[in-house]
């Protein structure tokens, strides 16, 4: 054949070209992956649980930042970030930070040996822009590791001030204030007054330990809910069920709950999210949980059909659950740490910046969400409410605690506990679930 | 590409085989099959006793990817980057000329070419495709397919060095990825079950004892026998009662078409439908089943927390739902296998429609009926997504396939999901053999 005779002189050469691009190839990229190799990588990854529109706004917030250093800082979110993150790490495709939503979870990625330890800046940036309980969260065997991100606040009482004002109550200031409140609402419209949804796939469970731990933190303190935390206060301990019965005065009530959505079990096959609308067309009085909800009332119509308001006289609002004493201002809350796993020169910028005031303003400016920074602008928050719940993390005499559950050990934190309330809602013993919870610690 | 391999061999010289008449070629050959075998095992037990996760970073062969190279070039003049490009694209289309030109060549020389090329292209594609995860997947599929061109390139030039040496040598590196890939995991995964939940401390049975002890282990061991159990005989029996009444009734086609929908929506999709027909709320029902619960004076029933079983049930009725129709396709088209004179002569004996029915066409149908009970079996007993969506495996409704993925991602506890995985292994062992077998003894009857 003719044409195989121009080949043979063909193919060394084309072996010779293949050869010098896979040469060249290596010899440009060993130092540094890319753009002259001093400045490090000129695009910095970042995985996280937080998806959708609060993740664009997350990129978003970078904007003013990479304009200024030229570093692209790509955020991803991943659902199922808390089931996938460790396995990620320990099979070597981790990403540059993470973003991690548990101190547990966070611990856990610590003890798989990659985390690194927080640049000196960034631990210092904490310092003075977050109080000691918050740089505590990310610091494990005295190393400090992770700079907290955003927060949020929990134990809001969400309530209709319109109806308030029809029924002659107001927000209570004491927890038997709270009780009062509550048969005062159902003797005027003759409904359980509280709501409530415990279903959220497989994490169904979660909103009830916010109640508890809620309950622990105001009725036997900070002390007792840090020793519960380490693990000290056992679930069987007085100090527990005490906590357990005062949430059942309400939740196991058939009187008090489950406006418009059936029965005490209802609360099981109720999706948290779901109640957001019957607090806003005013068929549930009371709901609880934390500041996150507010979002939810963009998606749901109030009893004309229209976007309720979220403000202190429009169609919904909330107040703190109250203390068992009047000025009690104990919270509990949540909030993202900010790991890095590499110490590459841009990863180190984009870590100083996120422990910056200036990101927090960037990222609460943009809406929904709010910063326990203390150096950060509280009047940058998108709502009335937002802002207030974020004057509240910054004051110093708000004693705040961590979400418990968050920082227990995962087979119990997010998995005896939240079953146990699953199982409590459905009627077994509040002495059986107790210990079914304690055993979870030996799973 | 194969057809511009059988044009070149059509031209090439008539085949002149040496092989097997001379005894040095012999001893070449044994010699090679020894060392590559030597080598395949060393590998293989290089693997097994080195620690599991440890660092990927040592198998990382260079700085070399195809990633390092787009991003060098991404940082180069766009003016630069363009003959670039065309150089690159140039050489690949020339190794694959290459190759093509000198595959079907016959001697020694070519042989021993293609044996390295055979060999150079997986490793070559690892390395390129390093960064992606999977990437060890794409690789197997690359070497089998060059290991099989390649092969076939050799045995056509009919000068290699005997048919199954060659089969042996060029499949190599498949068979080595295939190890690495896939028979490796699962021994790991036997290792890991005695090791305790980071993996770091022998705790010897105790996984096992957990599996059989903890409620949790327990009712997923239940449910997943439960499972197993009910889920393809009902899927069965109801397949092939409908595919029996609707065997060449008016608008056959269609009745199918109804009952095999269902087969084409995920686990998930059929979860999340059926999640609405169970749902739970009083005054208006969202659900069809309360709402007829309801309609005849009954209070709803939270169908999905009912325990014991009846949440279960409710599970299952799910899963029969998807695969009734699957079970219907294949022992409807049996059915009309079996042959007709043999119904005619039972017919002629006097036997009625369910002497017929239990003596004629089950008989007729009997490897079909196993083929779908088995696989209807399997995967019945490794059922995720239903469990996922619908209870997350709560009021005593988990499964091992669902408790195998919870304890890893939620609890990262190693040691009990592989635990759970290795009893599932064992529960679905013996269907695999069955299914085997049988197969094989039909063969034998052919």
């Amino acid at each position: 054949m003719a044409l195989s005779q121009r080949y043979r002189l063909l193919a060394p050469l084309a072996l010779v070209g293949a050869a010098a691009i896979a040469l060249t190839g290596c010899a440009e990229a060993a130092p540094g992956g890319g753009d002259g190799g001093s400045d490090g990588k000129s695009t910095i990854r970042i995985a996280g649980g937080i998806t959708g529109g609060e993740a664009d706004a997350l990129n978003e917030s970078f904007a003013q930042f990479t304009k200024d250093t030229g570093i692209e800082v790509e955020y991803i979110g991943d659902k199922s970030f808390e089931g996938n993150i460790v396995t990620k790490v320990t099979g070597g495709d981790a990403p540059d930070i993470a973003i991690v939503p548990q101190p547990g979870l966070l611990k856990t990625l610590v003890d798989t040996g990659k985390v690194l330890e927080a640049p000196e800046s960034v631990s210092k940036a904490v310092d003075e822009n977050w109080s000691a309980d918050w740089k505590n969260y990310g610091t494990f065997d005295g190393t400090f590791y992770a700079a907290p991100m955003l927060a949020n606040l929990k134990g809001y009482v969400w309530y209709s001030p319109a109806s308030f004002e029809e029924w002659g109550v107001e927000a209570p200031k004491t927890w038997d204030e709270l009780i009062t409140l509550t048969d005062t609402i159902r003797e005027k419209t003759g409904n359980a007054p509280w709501c409530a949804g415990f279903a959220s796939d497989a994490a169904s469970g979660w909103p009830g330990t916010d109640w508890i731990e809620d309950l622990v933190l105001r009725q036997s303190g900070a002390d007792t809910y840090d020793k519960w935390v380490a693990g000290d206060v056992k679930f069987t301990d007085p100090e527990i069920k005490e906590a357990f019965d005062a949430v059942g005065e309400i939740l196991l009530n058939p009187d008090y709950v489950n406006a418009g959505f059936g029965d005490v079990k209802s609360i099981n096959s109720t999706a948290f999210g779901d109640v957001a609308a019957k607090v806003a067309d005013g068929s549930c009085a009371l709901t609880h949980q934390a500041s996150f909800l507010s979002a939810n009332f963009l998606d749901v119509t109030n009893a004309d059909g229209e976007t309720p308001t979220v403000a202190p006289d429009g169609d919904v609002y909330a107040f703190l659950l109250p203390g068992i004493n009047e000025g009690d201002l104990n919270v509990e809350g949540g909030g993202e740490f900010v790991a890095a796993f590499n110490d590459d020169p841009s990863t180190v910028k984009v870590l100083e910046f996120m422990a910056s005031p200036e990101f927090a303003d960037a990222r609460v400016k943009l809406g929904g969400v709010i910063s326990a920074n203390k150096n950060a602008d509280p009047s940058l928050a998108s709502s009335e409410f937002l802002q207030e719940a974020m004057k509240t993390l910054q004051d110093d005499s708000t004693v705040f605690r961590f979400d418990a559950s968050d920082l227990m050990p995962s087979t119990v934190g997010s998995g005896s506990f939240w079953k146990g309330l699953i199982d409590w809602v459905d009627g077994k013993s509040t002495d059986e679930v107790l210990s079914d919870i304690q055993a979870g610690y030996e799973n | 590409m194969s057809q511009v391999i059988i044009d070149e061999t059509e031209t090439s010289e008539p085949p002149q085989t040496t092989h097997g008449a001379d005894p040095k070629g012999r001893a070449i050959t044994r010699t090679l099959v020894v060392v590559g075998f030597a080598l395949i095992a060393a590998l293989f037990f290089l693997l097994i006793f080195s620690a599991p996760a440890e660092d990927p970073a040592r198998i990382a062969l260079g700085p070399v990817s195809l990633n390092t190279f787009f991003m060098w070039l991404g940082d180069l003049h766009p003016l630069i980057q363009i003959p670039i490009i065309l150089i690159a694209f140039g050489a690949v289309v020339a190794a694959i000329l290459v190759l093509i030109e000198y595959a079907p060549r016959p001697g020694r020389g070519y042989f021993i070419l293609r044996l390295v090329a055979c060999l150079a292209v997986p490793v070559l594609a690892f390395m390129m495709l390093r960064p992606y995860s999977n990437a060890v997947l794409y690789v197997v599929g690359i070497a089998l397919l060059s290991g099989a061109l390649l092969f076939f390139a050799d045995y056509r030039s009919r000068q290699g060095a005997g048919y199954l040496f060659q089969l042996i040598l060029f499949l190599a590196p498949a068979a080595i990825m295939l190890l690495i890939g896939l028979i490796y995991p699962a021994i790991a995964t036997f290792f890991k079950s005695f090791f305790d939940k980071t993996g770091t401390d022998f705790v010897g049975l105790e996984n096992y004892i957990w599996v059989f002890t903890n409620p949790v282990g327990t009712w997923s061991v239940i449910n997943t026998l439960i499972w197993a159990l009910v889920a393809p005989t009902l899927s069965v029996a109801f397949g092939l009662a409908y595919a029996v009444f609707i065997d060449r009734a008016r608008g056959e086609k269609v009745l199918k078409v109804l009952v095999f929908m269902p087969v084409a929506i995920s686990f998930v999709g059929a979860g999340i439908i059926w999640k609405f027909m169970y749902d739970y709320r009083q005054g208006e029902q969202l659900g069809l089943l309360n709402a007829i619960v309801t309609l005849f004076g009954g209070d709803p029933v939270s169908w999905l927390a009912v325990k014991p079983l009846v949440n279960t049930v409710m599970l299952l009725i799910v899963f029969i739902w998807t695969q009734t129709g699957f079970a219907m396709v294949i022992l409807s088209a049996s059915i009309k296998a079996v042959p007709v004179e043999q119904m005619e002569a039972a017919e002629l004996d006097g036997t009625n429609a369910w002497q017929r029915f239990w003596n004629v066409t089950v008989p007729g149908i009997r490897s079909s009926l196993i083929v779908v009970l088995t696989t209807i079996a399997i995967m019945s007993l490794k059922v995720y997504d239903i469990v996922a969506v619908m209870t997350g495996g709560r009021d005593d409704t988990t499964v091992l396939g669902f408790e195998m993925v919870n304890q890893q991602q939620r609890f990262q506890s190693y040691g009990h999901s592989s635990a759970l995985a290795v009893v599932l292994f064992l529960f679905v062992l013996p269907l695999i053999i069955y299914n085997a077998r049988s197969l094989s003894k039909q063969r034998e009857i052919r």
